[in-house]
């Protein structure tokens, strides 16, 4: 059953003159339950994309679809009540909690913009979060500086959790965490996503990560989809020479000084021109590529691609 | 590498009094992680932000030593009904009395025959109470223009952005003596006058912070749980720019009694009551003959200053964001 | 082949905390040697410590830092200047705040090569724009008049690079290089720095978290936790036969190690706790943490044992006969 449908959604910066297109007709869907990982370099659009759905930054263009509601037709005030719904976990666990709150007043105010009125109640509520992700009781009376990042981020998805939604959007949870905390944080919230049958929209440029904790993928560049797929879809057959080279470029253990799979840099958003936008660093690169924009078509059954030299793949 | 240093103040007693089971056997429906030693540790120190920033103010050596004198200058307003229940503006001795001649009146009396220990100590009252109500319009006001102006942006930022440039052009002294001489001079236009005159500076400042923190990940985050923009800007917001603001007030307490003393010296003060500066412009025609009718609210105004600057440099020192306890 | 950089029992004391406890190791000329740990494991520290340029506060207690034969623990400042750039070079993170943003690239590039050789400007300029060709910089003339902001993040990197290896040091030591920057650009720059050691012949110093790099670009890898060396190993005996219960739980841990795991499947095996933990311990600082403490752990830090080629491990539960823990692949499926 899908939980969210979004259809050709854009989200256009303007600055001075120019206006840059970071999230350019994105359509996806993400069923209850389902845990969609969204992967792509710093300056894809990934995490604009996260906002945008949930409209910390205003779309430009497209529908955002949430339970067969359009929020982007929705008013202020009404989008404030639909919040509940749709919740997001930030990445940096320093910079997404209110210094100068406890983490009791963190934790209880959401319940208390959303109409609990009883103290006892949201104190109980409050208890129930914090043991539930792990954090002693003790810990609603302290202040974030007193916590480590790990345990911060612990906060951060209690404070998602606790209106009880349907879809949590996690923007690079794990990023700024150290390796052995990295893994308590996942699976906690695999643990939780699948006791409280949550929707994840998982954002990452880490693709082990994402290969852990994702049911199906999207790999984003420059605004764009380029693939997507089933997590071993993605990871057994990729299809875009963008998603084979990211998940080349990750370091291997195994692999001793193995050249740079690809080469240049991610280029300025504002100066895409009319082909693809990855011909400029694809390796496969031809004639029509540099002329046509490839639009995004199924290659196989749940498995979509944007490329013009995808088809050799698909016959094998 | 900071982080070292700071961490081994926040340890934590519990971390291993009981063995860890990394390697026991896990079902699906026990996950250790909920009970993993690390979500039990927390800092012991509990130290709540509020006590831990007033003992640092306490031992800051500025803070201190201004907090001292602007004690005894509180003390010393809040004496003087009692000390001299007189109206301090009454004729009660000789004129010219130095200080030290009559035991009577120790810092003297002036051109009028009236006690200048008086005038003092009923003037604290004045300067002090238009120094901080002043300065709560100034804030009030500053801060109600640019959490408006920084929050919201767009077109009624660039409106409210105008009219604080609008008000910083003209020299606040100018504005203030037209403010003053278009009203009747009376302690309470004097007081909103020098509020109007002060509050771009709190706006300025406060926009600033607001455009700052409006931006961060924790107003991200209110904002994704449906909290209204009341909420946001009060609770969430406005509590992170406060260390600026309280900063800034106590040094605008200071120039606002400067601005008092500036007003009464030209005549431009409330005629019924006294204050130092009225004591300085009154006793001007005499410095070469009387010269402690100038000098002695000279120094009270100068030491009274100096303390609010003190704990003005203390405060910045407690509460500034990089330096201080809260990262 | 020759020992480089000999540090012996570095100790590294701040007033109130000793983040780096006793350690040493080699640098052998032009190999890669990897310092892997979490932040707070002194890691960083230790790079300060080599160029002398620790903060104020924080003070060299006790060891030696013999570099070419010289202790620079002991030799006055503005010797260790000389020695900065032109013998031991470093990069940082974050290359955009390593760059003076106000200052052409050639400019920042011209004044390091006319402070430590002595060259006339063009001379400079032309050996600048050779620099700039050498970290593959595409158009190396129009970089050196442009501004470092004008720059992606990985092209800022390879400038920096260029000005590290500008004198031509002995010694580079990179402290988390790629950290900041993509992993398609991560690949680059690591291959780029793999390169300039060979050719350059230069002992490359790598200070990072990520296991996978070390994996792929270290001749051997030096494991810090909380300001000591845990275990010392070439990659693949590292990587397949971890000694240390740290490594082993760091290695279980990770993700990228486990390609076949998925959540809906199987959990990751992680360390409970957080680094944290390890401040008053004073014994080994991984006690809280351990799966195989003793007693003895709590007490007493281990001494380094020799367990095999090249190998050491500091821990109470590895005897040098025995010492062969857990694989890799036992510590990963614990399910």
């Amino acid at each position: 059953m899908t939980l969210l449908s979004v259809s050709d959604l854009t989200t256009t910066y303007t600055s001075g003159r120019s206006a840059v297109h970071a999230v350019d007709g994105v359509s996806l869907e993400i069923a209850r339950g389902e845990t969609i990982g969204l992967v792509g370099e710093s300056g894809c659009g990934k995490s604009t994309l996260g906002k945008t759905i949930l409209r910390l930054v205003e779309p430009s263009g497209g529908r955002i679809l949430f339970d067969g509601e359009d929020l982007t037709a929705l008013s202020e005030a009404a989008l404030r009540s639909r919040r509940k719904r749709l919740q997001m976990v930030f990445q940096d666990p320093f910079a997404s909690l209110n210094p100068r709150q406890t983490i009791g007043e963190i934790l209880s105010a959401p319940l208390a913009v959303h109409g609990v009125k009883s103290r006892a109640e949201r104190q109980r509520r409050v208890d129930d979060i914090l043991a539930r992700v792990g954090l002693p009781p003790d810990s609603a009376r302290r202040y974030p500086h007193e916590f480590s990042g790990g345990q911060r981020q612990r906060i951060g998805i209690a404070r998602a959790l606790i209106l009880e939604p349907d879809l949590i959007i996690c923007d690079e949870p794990v990023s700024a965490l150290d390796l052995s905390v990295q893994a308590q944080i996942l699976n906690l919230l695999a643990e939780l996503k699948q006791s409280l049958n949550l929707s994840l929209l998982f954002i990452s440029h880490d693709l082990s990560v994402v290969r852990y904790l994702s049911d199906r993928v999207l790999v984003m560049y420059l605004g764009r989809i380029v693939e997507s797929g089933s997590h071993t879809q993605i990871w057994h057959r990729p299809l875009h020479p963008y998603t084979k080279a990211l998940i080349d470029a990750v370091p291997d253990p195994t692999r001793r000084r193995y050249a740079a799979p690809l080469p240049g840099d991610l280029p300025d958003p504002r100066s895409v021109g009319g082909g693809c936008r990855f011909a400029p660093r694809c390796p496969i690169a031809t004639e029509i590529c540099r002329t046509q924009d490839p639009a995004l078509r199924a290659a196989a059954a749940g498995h979509h691609v944007a490329c013009h030299h995808a088809e050799p793949a698909l016959v094998s | 590498m900071l982080q070292i240093n700071t961490r081994t103040t926040l340890l934590q007693p519990e971390a291993d009094t009981q063995p860890i089971a990394v390697s026991a056997e896990v079902s699906p429906s026990s996950w250790p992680n909920l009970h993993a030693a690390d979500t039990h540790v927390v800092s012991a120190t509990s130290h709540n932000i509020r006590r831990l920033t007033v003992l640092r103010l306490l031992r800051n050596p500025s803070v201190a030593a201004g907090g001292a004198l602007l004690s005894l200058i509180i003390i010393a307003a809040a004496l003087a009904p009692f000390l001299y229940p007189g109206d301090p503006l009454s004729m009660v001795a000789r004129p010219l009395l130095w200080p030290g001649q009559n035991a009577a009146f120790p810092f003297g009396t002036d051109s009028l025959g009236r006690d200048v220990a008086a005038g003092l100590f009923h003037g604290a009252r004045v300067s002090l109470l238009i120094g901080v109500v002043a300065t709560s319009i100034g804030v009030s006001v500053g801060i109600l223009v640019g959490a408006t102006a920084g929050y919201r942006g767009g077109w009624i930022d660039d409106v409210l952005v105008r009219v604080i440039e609008l008000f910083q052009t003209v020299p606040s002294f100018i504005l203030l003596v037209v403010l003053v001489a278009i009203a009747q001079p009376s302690i309470l236009t004097v007081t909103w006058a020098i509020g109007l005159v002060t509050w771009p500076t709190i706006a300025r400042l406060v926009r600033a912070e607001f455009r700052v923190l409006r931006e961060k990940d924790f107003v991200m985050a209110a904002r994704s749980l449906g909290f209204g923009h009341g909420r946001i800007v009060i609770r969430e917001i406005l509590p992170n720019a406060l260390p600026a603001i309280i900063v800034t007030a106590s040094v605008m307490v200071a120039t606002a009694i400067l601005m008092e003393a500036a007003l009464s010296f030209l005549g431009l003060g409330d005629p019924n009551v006294v204050s130092w500066g009225s004591m300085i412009g009154s006793g001007r025609e005499l410095i070469r003959t009387a010269w402690y009718l100038t000098a002695l609210p000279g120094v009270v105004i100068v030491l009274t200053v100096l303390a609010l600057n003190l704990i003005g440099d203390g405060l910045t020192d407690v509460l500034n964001p990089r330096t201080g306890v809260e990262r | 082949m020759a020992t480089l950089l000999d540090i012996q029992g570095l100790t590294i004391s701040f007033p109130n905390a000793t983040p780096v406890k006793d350690l040493s190791f080699q640098v052998a000329e032009a190999e890669t040697l990897a310092i892997v740990g979490e932040s707070g494991s002194g890691k960083s520290l230790t790079a300060l410590a080599l160029m002398r340029l620790l903060p104020k506060t924080a003070d060299i207690t006790d060891g030696s830092i013999r570099f070419a034969g010289e202790d620079l623990v002991n030799i006055p400042e503005p010797a260790m200047r000389e020695r900065r750039g032109r013998d031991i070079a470093m990069i940082f993170q974050e290359p955009m705040t390593s760059l003076n943003p106000v200052l052409t690239i050639g400019r920042q590039i011209v004044e390091v090569l006319r402070l430590h050789r002595g060259l006339t400007r063009a001379q400079a300029r032309r050996e600048a724009r050779d620099l700039l060709d050498l970290v593959r910089i595409p158009d190396p003339d129009r970089c050196l008049d442009d501004y470092p902001h004008r720059l992606s993040g990985g092209m800022r990197q390879r400038v920096m690079i260029a000005i590290a290896v500008a004198c031509r040091p002995k010694l580079l030591i990179a402290d988390e290089p790629t950290t900041a920057l993509d992993v398609t650009i991560q690949a680059q720059v690591l291959e780029l720095l793999d390169r300039l050691r060979r050719e350059l012949s230069l002992a490359l110093l790598l200070i990072t978290h990520d296991l996978g790099v070390v994996g792929q670009w270290a001749d051997r890898v030096v494991v810090m936790y909380a300001g000591r060396k845990v275990e010392e190993a070439p990659p693949e005996p590292l990587f397949n036969d971890p000694l240390h219960p740290y490594t082993q739980g760091l290695l279980a841990a990770s993700p990228r190690l486990h390609d076949d795991l998925h959540y809906r499947d199987s959990r990751l095996s992680e360390i409970p706790g957080s680094i944290s933990s390890a401040v008053k311990e004073k014994g080994c600082p991984f006690v809280p943490r351990c799966p195989q403490r003793r007693d003895v752990c709590r007490t007493v830090f281990p001494d380094t044992t020799m367990a095999g080629l090249g190998r050491s491990v500091a821990c109470h539960a590895v005897t040098p006969t025995i010492a062969t823990g857990p694989s890799l692949h036992d510590a990963a499926v614990r399910l």
